[in-house]
């Protein structure tokens, strides 16, 4: 169906191919699942199955790519609409119309449907869909899953025999997730559509597929197999995979249930060891001085006796937040001590990230009160307030402005009255190898948030936000800040993080709070939070339930 | 209901203000605009241009006043309410006047000039509230379609540059900059058209692959009619128009205007053959659409004719400023006004969704 002969595509302007080599066939009906490190040419190689790399974006394809017969060269993104739907990372972007059935019908128009074919269609996709409640919803109004299915439906109404999807489920919490995943199942199974999708959580997607195309490394050819095969020796890999490589299951199990299936004798080596203490270090002085010694890593049981007066990093008391009559937030009640690191978690829309908001004062409370380290942040001067609170955004782009990482670094130097050097000092610690003179687009998605964190954390602030940290990052990324963070806790910063991410919050958050419809309905240690709920738990708790283990890591340090 | 209707209605109070600047018949012109708005308007993002537009009336109204006050007032006047301190300029600036006396007439005739213009503006955004501006290019013929959509999405690209300044502000709060003032505005400006470019390029790449400018092979005669009627036609339009303004040419100028119409009306027909869309639900135009259409053609028309053909009522219309006198409301024109009234009763309302906290806490 997909076919691609040596393809090489190369940008203008830039020296290296941004891919090389790839050949690989996705036969009809298959659900193929392009894998691998960040930059390494996944969206190009999307890209080019629509014929938009390299028609829209320029540059020079090598090779050749046929989509049911069509050669792109030949072939404008345009006429090959009818055979191929494409869904980008960014819903928003994609959208031509602002209500959801004009939205549905827009492909069909601009292939010319008739009436009656395209009111039928519309019909059967707002029901596969389960969007028949939102037909005349104005799109703006949309949550993030709901704005994901729309997109998709808005492909599939005219009925395409390819679908190509990039991260469909990195913006999504889990249950809109598995909520989009399952149609797609759904269109390959009754409909034979053919899918192309590339994802960076693949715990959420790797039992999906049929094959997996695997790009190791930028320039490197492509390595084609079945998931399990692949999963073998691929630089990204699901928890359960990792798991299974740690047990030295054979052949890989690729879902929980698999697993669960050969996890017994791994269960009764864990039976006897205890549990790691998931608490945070206690940081008796305010959080504001840095710590004469630096104390071990959180594994420690708090010692008995707790500082009389206990300094909290942030406070939030019955906080109610209105957003155009609608409450936003309903009488919210949260505090973070210094040291302590909290998930947010919840629905798309739950209100994670206006209690973010609040608590650097970018919403006003509408009753309650929000304190973070004394003050009142919405009534505090930005500048004062940078030195208690810092917010990394969903975008971490926003926050940068220069065009230079030295030029950031300066500016942020001057903004939190550090040093000159202290804001570079530290991107040289997070971010090693980066030089001066790149411009901050330049950077990979990981490496922008790396940069913002570190323009964040110049003015040193007791209490560190970061809304969804993850989007978008790649396993090793992943990895990388998830230790710069656990540092950070362990020299006393308090960090809440919003997050749709369970490993990420099961790896680094001592306390999970799940929202609900603006109000809390669960706020307690991570193990207990998330074993009790099947759509937050990891899949290592998972797997190993009956069992408490969150991670990978604390099976690998429990069977040492 | 189709949009077109809700415009030629809203258009038909613009037309019956321009005809008056008796403040009480104003008043009666917003009121009834507002009433509709206020019954038939949706909770879609677009219907909340209303509040936008009555702001920008009403900041219309207040800058007539300002220039009344500072630059001082053709009308002559003999009720001096304050005298400002008159700045000195030079003899070439004769007839320009910076402070000085501010009669009570002076600002009295501002006060009905700014109504007019503000009334026209809130009907205008009632247009905005109630027909969702994107839909009317459901009715636009096919050839000209491509142009309307570039037009539509020209049209969204501010209000998204406004969302991303409000966003970009947020993000120089927790930069530690102050995020009000000038100075915070011009310094999110290149992130903020960087940021707009960007999503531009990807709606058009978005547009492009879902089959958007998709043609249909029309053979090259038709083409070539296509071609020789759009001009033909627009030649004769512009030549019918010059006949119609000039003296000499009343006895073709017409004739020719209309022959030129038709000629480009019908290239546009044979040019919308090359395109391929189809429309989906498209808009009827119904009794109702015809109602609430009529009723607005109705105001503007008795408007019209009460200020063309009876003396009475147009003294009536015009209130005088000088001397001062109470303006009175008219009879007739008023009940005419009422008229614009009928949407109310007629338009089919929109459904009625709660606000999903309402829908709890009750």
């Amino acid at each position: 169906m997909i076919r691609f002969e040596n393809v090489s595509v190369t940008y203008e302007g830039a020296a290296e191919p941004a891919c090389r080599h790839v050949d690989f066939e996705v036969p009809e009906g298959e659900l193929v699942l392009l894998v691998g490190p960040s930059g390494v040419g996944k969206s190009t190689v999307l890209g080019a199955v629509s014929g938009l790399v390299p028609h829209f974006t320029g540059g020079t394809l090598r090779g050749r790519v046929t989509v049911a017969g069509r050669d792109t060269r030949t072939h404008k993104p345009r006429e090959l609409a009818d055979v191929v739907g494409t869904v980008g990372q960014d819903p928003l972007a994609h959208f031509v119309t602002d209500t959801v059935e004009d939205e549905l019908a827009y492909g069909m128009e601009s292939l010319g449907l008739a009436p009656d074919v395209m009111r039928r269609r519309v019909e059967e996709t707002l029901d596969l869909l389960g969007l028949a409640d939102l037909r005349d919803r104005p799109i703006a109004t949309l949550s993030g899953g709901q704005r994901q299915r729309v997109a998709i439906g808005s492909v599939l109404t005219p009925h395409p025999r390819v679908l190509v999807l990039d991260e469909p489920t990195s913006a999504l919490d889990p249950a809109a997730a598995e909520e989009v995943l399952a149609v797609l199942q759904r269109l390959v199974h009754d409909l034979g559509t053919t899918v192309l999708m590339a994802e960076h959580r693949l715990e959420r997607v790797v039992q999906y597929a049929d094959r997996v195309v695997l790009l190791p490394s930028p320039g490197a050819a492509p390595v084609v197999g079945t998931p399990a095969e692949v999963m073998v020796s691929s630089p990204v890999y699901p928890p359960v995979v990792a798991l299974g490589r740690l047990a030295g299951w054979s052949p890989l199990p690729l879902t929980v249930r698999d697993a669960r299936r050969g996890a017994g004798d791994l269960r009764e080596r864990l039976a006897d060891r205890p549990y790691p203490a998931h608490t945070p270090t206690p940081v008796p002085t305010p959080a504001r001085e840095p710590l004469p010694t630096p104390r071990r890593r959180f594994r420690r049981t708090p010692p008995p006796s707790a500082p009389s007066t206990p300094v909290h990093a942030a406070e939030v008391d019955t906080l109610t937040v209105r957003r155009a009559r609608v409450e936003a937030l309903r009488r919210v009640g949260l505090t973070v001590s210094p040291g302590e690191t909290v998930a947010l978690m919840g629905r798309n829309g739950a209100g994670k990230s206006t209690l973010l908001g609040a608590l650097v004062g970018l919403v006003e409370p509408a009753a309650g009160s929000v304190r973070v380290g004394g003050a009142v942040p919405h009534r505090t001067a930005p500048r004062d307030l940078v030195r208690r609170v810092g917010l990394v955004p969903q975008e971490p782009r926003d926050l940068l402005y220069a065009d230079t990482v030295a030029a950031e670094c300066a500016a942020a130097d001057v903004d939190a009255g550090a040093g000159p050097g202290s804001c570079r000092a530290l991107v040289s610690e997070l971010l090693p190898g980066i030089a001066d003179d790149t411009h901050p687009r330049d950077l990979s998605e990981g490496q922008r948030l790396a940069l913002a964190l570190a323009v964040v954390l110049t003015a040193r602030p007791p209490l560190l936000l970061l809304d969804e940290p993850t989007r978008g990052l790649d396993y090793a990324a992943k990895a990388r800040l998830v230790t710069v963070l656990r540092a950070l806790a362990a020299e006393g910063h308090a960090i809440v993080l919003a997050t749709h991410d369970v490993e990420l919050a099961a790896e680094l958050a001592h306390r999970v709070v799940i929202l609900a419809d603006g109000e809390v309905v669960a706020d307690g240690p991570t193990a207990e939070v998330v074993v009790a709920s099947p759509s937050f738990a990891p899949q290592v708790t998972k797997i190993l339930a009956p069992q408490r283990w969150l991670t990978v890591t604390q099976v690998r340090e429990a069977l040492r | 209901m189709h949009p077109g209707a809700w415009w030629v209605w809203s258009l038909g109070l613009g037309t019956a203000a321009t005809r008056t600047t008796n403040p009480l018949l104003l008043g009666l012109l917003i009121a009834v605009a507002g009433y509709v708005v206020a019954t038939h308007r949706t909770d879609a993002p677009w219907a909340r241009s209303y509040t936008a537009f009555v702001k920008l009336g009403l900041a219309v109204l207040v800058i007539r006043l300002v220039f009344a006050v500072v630059l001082g007032s053709p009308i002559p006047g003999s009720h001096v309410l304050v005298t400002l301190p008159e700045l000195p300029l030079p003899h070439w600036a004769q007839g320009v006047r910076v402070g000085g006396r501010v009669t009570a007439e002076g600002l009295v005739f501002a006060l009905y000039d700014g109504l007019r213009l503000a009334t026209l503006l809130i009907c205008v955004g009632a247009a905005n509230a109630l027909a969702n501006p994107a839909r009317l290019l459901k009715s636009l013929p096919g050839a000209l379609y491509e142009i309307g959509v570039a037009v539509v999405v020209a049209l969204t690209f501010a209000p998204n540059l406004i969302a991303d300044v409000q966003r970009l502000r947020a993000a120089r709060r927790l930069r530690g900059r102050p995020d009000r003032g000038v100075r915070g505005l011009l310094q999110v400006g290149l992130p903020v058209l960087e940021g707009a470019l960007e999503r531009s390029v990807a709606l058009a790449a978005a547009m492009e692959a879902r089959g958007y400018g998709r043609t249909a092979e029309v053979p090259s005669g038709v083409r070539r009619t296509t071609g020789a009627l759009t001009l033909g036609g627009l030649l004769g339009v512009c030549a019918g128009t010059y006949g119609l303004l000039t003296a000499a040419g009343g006895t073709y100028g017409l004739p020719v205007l209309l022959a030129g119409l038709a000629a480009a009306l019908g290239g546009l027909w044979l040019g919308g053959r090359r395109s391929l869309r189809t429309r989906y639900r498209p808009d009827v135009w119904g009794v109702r659409a015809w109602l609430v259409a009529g009723s607005g053609v109705l105001v503007a028309a008795l408007m019209v004719l009460a200020s063309v053909h009876s003396a009475g009522s147009a003294a009536a219309l015009h209130p005088g400023v000088v001397p001062l006198v109470s303006p009175t409301l008219p009879l007739w024109p008023a009940a005419a006004v009422l008229l614009g009234l009928l949407p109310a009763f007629v338009a089919p309302r929109p459904p009625i969704r709660m606000p999903t906290a309402a829908k709890e806490s009750s």
